[in-house]
């Protein structure tokens, strides 16, 4: 098994097959307050993000609760997950500064031809941060 | 952990037999072939019992044997050195090549860039199968074109085409016809006189021989240019010390696979058809290629809503090694073009896997497979936001 991992080091971190192992966080938020559907047209790869926001003591909006869904490859199912474990408690101010050498960093590193799939999951926040904010303002208007 | 290696159709073990056979090559019986003594001269005839062998087994003259590298070398020289040959006759005129969409990239490359030194190249549309229409060949064959190349087996979808109806027509219109037969050879029988073949390439690495060996059948009279020049081995036209322990190991490969051949297909067919109609029982999954015209070791299989190199990677976490059309999975982050060619979307040549049985697939290997994969699945279709279908 050890052998196994290391072979794989050459390709993806050992960070990140131990995600890919046992992702965090995937599945579907019913009543999301915000959801995020981005696709990458280059390889194929789809994530969808869904957030449950709340509210901190400071009375500052959380990010309380967070899923995925993703359709793509070792390094997508990985990011969509780290982005989950890094943003999730955080405000939703926080939530938006992530970037992708974030995740990348956080994952140990990523192959070259890999770092678009952390783009994508940064986009699917932003999307699941902005369809939310597009909610309360309509909230608001009622 | 267990290990069970399903990717024979990228490369296969060395068979002991054929270790043994190399062994002395390397250090007792090293000579060049070159040389007039006698260390060179047992080299040289050890060569030449390799070649008499592989001829023999396409129906072909020693003479008509040349040794290269590999099948892409071998491909190389096919494309490059025939349109080298036409344009030193020819001057002005280039010619025209008519080849399939769903070739080797060896031969796709070799295309490309004969297209950009002035040849003209025809491109083959294959049907859902991945079968070039014998028809088809027959109207894009024009007064120019010089040679028509088209894969003998698909190594992706293992779907076999019909040469010798191509090598028919190309005898007819007076055109050279070349088959890739990497994937076939060893496995089922080819005649390069019955099915009207001029140039062939085949593979060691492929039928449990040494990888860095294989051959081009070039048929006698055929002009062709060669891509190495030097010390003039292979009858000029490929040039380098001969490969003696390779070129012997590869012979007795295929010795073993002729013998063999009859049995070991049956064999595998058997648990190829047992693979396809197990995993075609799992909803979402669909068989890419051609239910019988296929070679026996081949499945080539789709899953919905599942991206291949996750697919191939969490396998391999089970010890399992398979491979995938995905483009998650290609150094350009492009789906295979072979999948795209036989009308798969991009998102459908994403979940594709190919398992390739080989020499050393036993049957509870299958079952193993049968017994890891319908979990794997489950799991990155639960991942999956297309997956809840199922």
């Amino acid at each position: 098994m050890a052998k196994n991992t290391k072979n794989y080091q050459r390709l993806y971190t050992k960070k990140v097959m131990e995600i890919f192992k046992n992702p965090h966080n995937y599945g579907r938020i019913k009543n999301a307050d915000g959801i995020g559907r981005v696709g990458n047209p280059i390889c194929g790869d789809v994530i969808w993000l869904y957030i449950k926001v709340g509210k901190n003591k400071k009375n500052e909006e959380i990010i309380k609760d967070i899923k995925f869904e993703t359709f793509g490859c070792v390094a997508a199912i990985a990011t969509s997950s780290i982005i989950t474990d890094l943003v999730k408690g955080k405000t939703i101010k926080e939530a938006s500064t992530i970037t992708k050498n974030k995740i990348i960093e956080s994952l140990g590193g990523l192959p070259r031809i890999k770092y678009h799939c952390s783009v994508l999951a940064v986009d699917a926040l932003k999307e699941a941060i902005k369809d939310y904010f597009g909610k309360v303002k309509v909230w608001a208007k009622k | 952990m267990k290990k069970v290696y399903l990717d024979y159709a990228a490369t296969t073990p060395v068979d002991p037999r054929v270790l043994k056979a190399m062994i002395p090559y390397f250090s007792k019986k090293f000579g060049n072939t070159m040389s007039l003594h006698s260390f060179g001269q047992n080299a040289k005839t050890a060569t030449e019992q390799a070649r008499q062998v592989l001829a023999k087994m396409i129906g072909a003259s020693p003479e008509e044997i040349i040794f290269t590298s590999s099948a892409t070398e071998s491909n190389n020289l096919v494309l490059k050195g025939i349109a080298s040959a036409f344009r030193q006759k020819q001057g002005q005129n280039r010619g025209h090549m008519i080849i399939s969409t769903i070739e080797h990239p060896c031969i796709m490359e070799s295309a490309k860039w004969l297209e950009s030194q002035g040849v003209e190249i025809t491109k083959l549309p294959v049907d859902k199968y991945g079968l070039v229409n014998p028809d088809d060949v027959k109207k894009a064959i024009k007064k120019n074109t010089i040679l028509v190349s088209v894969i003998h087996a698909s190594n992706e979808i293992g779907t076999i085409e019909p040469i010798a109806e191509i090598g028919k027509i190309c005898k007819e219109t007076g055109v050279y016809f070349h088959t890739d037969a990497a994937q076939s050879f060893g496995k089922i029988p080819i005649s390069v006189k019955e099915m009207n073949i001029d140039l062939l390439t085949a593979s060691s690495h492929k039928i449990y021989g040494p990888k860095g060996v294989a051959l081009l059948y070039v048929r006698e009279g055929i002009k062709i240019t060669p891509l190495l020049h030097g010390g003039g081995q292979e009858s000029g036209l490929r040039s380098s010390t001969v490969n003696v322990p390779a070129i012997v190991g590869f012979a007795k490969a295929a010795e073993l696979c002729l013998k063999e051949m009859e049995k070991e297909s049956k064999r595998l067919s058997r648990l190829r058809d047992r693979l396809i109609k197990t995993l075609l029982k799992i909803e979402g999954v669909h068989l890419n290629g051609h239910p019988q015209k296929r070679l026996s070791n081949n499945v080539n299989i789709r899953f919905d809503f599942i991206e291949g190199e996750s697919l191939v990677i969490q396998l391999d976490l089970q010890g399992i090694a398979c491979s995938t059309g995905s483009a998650c999975s290609s150094m350009k982050l492009e789906p295979s073009y072979v999948l795209l060619a036989i009308g798969l979307k991009r998102e459908e040549a994403h979940g594709s896997l190919r398992i390739s049985l080989g020499r050393f697939t036993k049957e509870e290997d299958v079952k193993y497979f049968l017994k890891v994969l319908p979990p794997i699945i489950k799991k990155l279709r639960e991942i999956s936001p297309y997956g809840k279908k199922y």
